[in-house]
């Protein structure tokens, strides 16, 4: 049975992502997709607290006080930026052309950071205008949501260059399509879920809050 | 088929089975560079339209605009640029058992607001 487990129908031996699995899909992909289901779990929980939590607060700073929409939305389009950068480097990775996908994959990192700094940047202004996770209602349930969303980029970002590292140290197999790829729905979940946030938490406008 | 190959797949009983390494290949081709920038330039007209209505009064069709908006803005991403539009059905199957976890989870947190009861 040992030399069974390592030989792959066609009598070779399997490659560094082509075990031979009972799906005929290749395991770490299959994870990674049940990984993002249980993630979309995690987010519509803390979404749906957001929704459910929606023009509750007793005291100000409400959303209209503290949003600042078009610098929002320039981080949108900078995180959307990084997806297309991100499929870039998988279409570089397919072609085995190295050089480019290590810059694609640098740009997508650069444009990640650049959307964390600016989320950074938000809490702090945020915080200043008297907005922290205990002041209200929205205080805590948008901190919790959009910082977890943001440890998810910074995540994201850590996966991305350590794929530019180990490609600089040559430890990549020679087809890096596979770790790029993973890397990469990973990195688009992030975005599909920042799609979801940018509408629910700042463009649909929050109801008056109740009169006392 | 060799000797090895029968006992394997005698051993998994999967003798139907296809090759793994082609059943690990997508169904059909990646897209090329091109044809992610068309998509990139949807997204980013789409977002352009969303931050829109936000200084255009819409009324009563604001919501639906950009609930509409960013399912399509998230079915483009998921299919496109996350290849479920061109993978097994079976990682589409996982991700929409996902996304069904969070609408369940939504709607028992809403029953458990009282949000159906009836006054």
């Amino acid at each position: 049975m040992a030399d069974l487990a390592i030989t792959t129908p066609s009598g070779t031996a399997p490659a560094h992502d082509e075990h031979a699995t009972t799906t005929g899909l290749p395991n770490t992909k299959l994870a990674m997709w049940v990984f993002l289901a249980s993630e979309c779990m995690l987010f519509g929980a803390l979404i749906s607290t957001y929704v459910l939590y929606r023009g509750a607060s007793d005291v100000g700073p409400y959303p209209e006080d503290v949003f600042d929409i078009p610098y929002t939305s320039v981080s949108s389009f900078v995180l959307l930026a990084s997806s297309l950068t991100m499929v870039l480097a998988l279409a570089s990775a397919q072609k085995r052309d190295v050089s480019r996908m290590r810059l694609w994959l640098l740009a997508t990192a650069l444009l990640g950071l650049t959307f964390v700094g600016g989320q950074v940047y938000e809490f702090t202004t945020f915080y200043d205008e008297g907005l922290s996770i205990s002041t209200n209602l929205f205080g805590t349930t948008f901190y919790v949501l959009t910082g977890f969303h943001g440890v998810h980029v910074t995540v994201g970002i850590l996966m991305l260059l350590s794929l530019v590292g180990f490609s600089a140290a040559d430890r990549l197999p020679d087809d890096a399509a596979f770790p790029v790829e993973m890397v990469g729905l990973y990195w688009h979940f992030v975005d599909i879920v920042w799609i979801i946030i940018f509408t629910v938490v700042y463009l649909i406008p929050t109801p008056a809050p109740a009169p006392v | 088929m060799s000797e090895t190959e029968t006992r394997f797949q005698e051993e998994l009983g999967t003798r139907d089975m296809p090759d793994p390494r082609e059943a690990q290949a997508p169904h059909h081709e990646h897209p090329s560079a091109k044809e992610y920038i068309r998509i990139g330039v949807i997204l980013a007209v789409l977002t352009a339209l969303e931050v829109a209505t936000y200084y255009v009064d819409v009324g009563g069709a604001l919501v639906p605009t950009l609930i509409v908006l960013s399912i399509i803005k998230f079915a483009l991403v998921v299919m496109w640029f996350m290849h479920l539009r061109f993978d097994s059905l079976t990682y589409a199957r996982f991700f929409v058992m996902g996304l069904a976890g969070a609408a369940t989870l939504y709607l028992i947190v809403l029953i458990s607001f009282g949000v159906f009861l009836v006054e």
